[in-house]
């Protein structure tokens, strides 16, 4: 008898957390339609996409500049220590720019972004959900999906690759140093090999890859920090939600659109 | 003819799992009338507003705005001649204070021009007492009964004709609660507009009510004038206007 109840609770748990899961992709699905769907209906609010643009875009620069730096650097090195193995030293500039183009410009781009911006988010409108500035916003009939999370949303989609367009370049940068200060490359036929090897589409799949990122990570902070719990604890959960959501959702995505590239 | 209530709501349930928090609340408020609504903590006074808002859905039964279904109403207009005080003042952290007050002018379809909102925001925090150069102050910048002002300014900002007043007094001392308390009686009588107030402080409902109903257990325990609470005859709401912890009201919920 124990252990068929046993049983019934191990199902159970199994049966709960399904249907949690279901429930959860169920509502994330329809905040993503309903925040969709405004892009296409009036009033639309530019003053708050323009702030967004500036919060999530400009300011979000000197994070993903610096990762995207050392990364660069860092790359150089292992590459060259394993090209090193077989004599093949000389692929470094090519690998590193395609490794921070196509791969880690987008993905670490949208990691540290999603750090700062999903979390930034999810507290802000948690806060806002807390202290009734959501019902608020209601009552002055303005709808807080077109006033808050629309201009996010729309503004972390359209920054994210222009922030990973200047991370590709950086990056670069960073192993070029690396490369012509401590692995005695020539400066010229590293910039001229990296060139040569990379092709648009190396390019434009590590920005298709940014906008989806930047889209998710927005779309993230938002939906956790719209259906916040009350308090301080429930803010603070909204937050860590949004950047393990966001990050968990970053890598699905990046492995999906690499496969749609490959 | 009988006249047409303002809000009428009839059997409004509405249930947060187990939790039954309106078990048929029914209660009308009458144009140019202030209802106070009064009851203990977690009785649905919120609950209630936010049902009358469509903030939240009820579960069952019917709200009418000037006897029409709420469903079948224009909302945004309704929402257009509508302004409300939140407990916390519920200002938006990120805008001065005059942007807070003239949100709805300047989010319009048509938005007031800057120069203009700003005037007539002004003017609007003169008429709750706060001089021009709270203008342009953050809300953070604000003491709890400034911030109450600015959110009484706001909710008065586009002359609405339906107020609701969610804890007015809440945290404010017995001298800025009674400025507060006057503020809404005389802007009330002004402008003539229909009022729904939640507390718990009775001498907001003295001053401010012209009809007190008494939520508890889910349903309106009492609905008179206020003239009548004293000598009601209801034990729920004896207890309750005189504070008390015996009665058939239980302390501890």
């Amino acid at each position: 008898m124990i252990l068929l109840r046993l049983v019934q609770l191990f199902f159970a748990s199994i049966g709960k957390s399904a249907i949690g899961l279901l429930r959860a992709i169920g509502r994330i699905a329809i905040f993503t339609a309903e925040t969709v769907s405004h892009l296409f209906r009036p009033p639309w609010y530019p003053v708050e996409l323009g702030q967004q643009l500036l919060r999530i875009g400009y300011f979000s620069l000197p994070v993903v500049g610096l990762t995207a730096l050392f990364t660069g650097g860092a790359l150089a090195l292992q590459i060259y220590a394993g090209g090193a193995r077989f004599n093949a030293e000389t692929v470094v500039p090519s690998i590193v720019a395609i490794g921070i183009v196509r791969e880690l410009g987008p993905v670490l781009g949208g990691l540290m972004v999603a750090g700062r911006v999903s979390s930034s988010i999810a507290a802000e409108i948690g806060t806002m959900r807390v202290t009734e500035q959501i019902d608020a916003l209601t009552t002055l009939s303005t709808n807080p999906m077109k006033y808050l999370v629309l201009p996010r949303v729309v503004a972390a989609t359209l920054a994210m690759p222009v922030l990973v367009l200047v991370a590709d370049i950086i990056g670069i940068m960073g192993g070029y140093l690396v490369s012509t200060a401590r692995l005695d490359f020539n400066a010229g036929n590293y910039i001229r090999n990296t060139l040569d090897f990379l092709e648009p589409g190396d390019v434009t799949s590590g920005l298709v890859k940014a906008a989806a990122f930047g889209f998710l990570l927005a779309l993230m902070g938002c939906y956790h920090g719209y259906n916040s719990g009350r308090g301080a604890r429930g803010v603070g959960q909204a937050t860590t939600n949004a950047v393990v959501s966001a990050s968990i959702l970053i890598l699905a995505a990046n492995y999906v659109l690499t496969e749609v590239f490959f | 003819m009988a006249a047409v209530p303002k809000i009428e709501l009839t059997g409004v349930r509405k249930a947060f799992g187990d939790n039954q928090v309106l078990a048929g609340v029914s209660l009308s408020v009458m144009p140019g009338e202030s209802l106070v609504i009064i009851g203990g903590s977690g009785t649905g006074k919120s609950v209630t507003l936010k049902c009358i808002l469509g903030i939240i859905t009820p579960d069952s039964g019917e709200i009418r705005i000037d006897g029409q279904p709420i469903g079948s109403i224009d909302r945004r207009a309704f929402l257009r001649s509508f302004g409300m005080l939140f407990q916390g003042g519920a200002l938006f952290d990120s805008l001065p204070v005059w942007q807070n007050v003239a949100f709805r002018l300047r989010q319009a379809r048509k938005p007031m021009p800057r120069r203009a909102a700003r005037d007539l925001a002004i003017g609007k925090l003169a008429r709750v007492g706060l001089g021009h150069e709270t203008a342009d102050l953050y809300p953070a910048e604000l003491s709890g009964g400034m911030q109450k002002r600015v959110g009484l300014a706001r909710a008065i900002a586009t002359d609405p004709k339906v107020i609701f007043f969610d804890e007015p007094t809440a945290g404010l001392d017995p001298i800025m609660a009674g400025v507060i308390n006057d503020l809404i009686r005389e802007l009330v009588t002004e402008m003539g507009a229909t009022a729904i107030t939640i507390t718990h402080d009775m001498t907001t409902v003295r001053t401010v009510a012209d009809q007190v109903a008494m939520l508890h257990g889910g349903i309106v325990r009492w609905h008179g004038p206020v003239s009548g609470i004293e000598a009601s005859g209801d034990p729920y709401l004896d207890q309750f206007i005189h504070g008390r912890a015996e009665g058939p009201i239980a302390a501890v919920r």
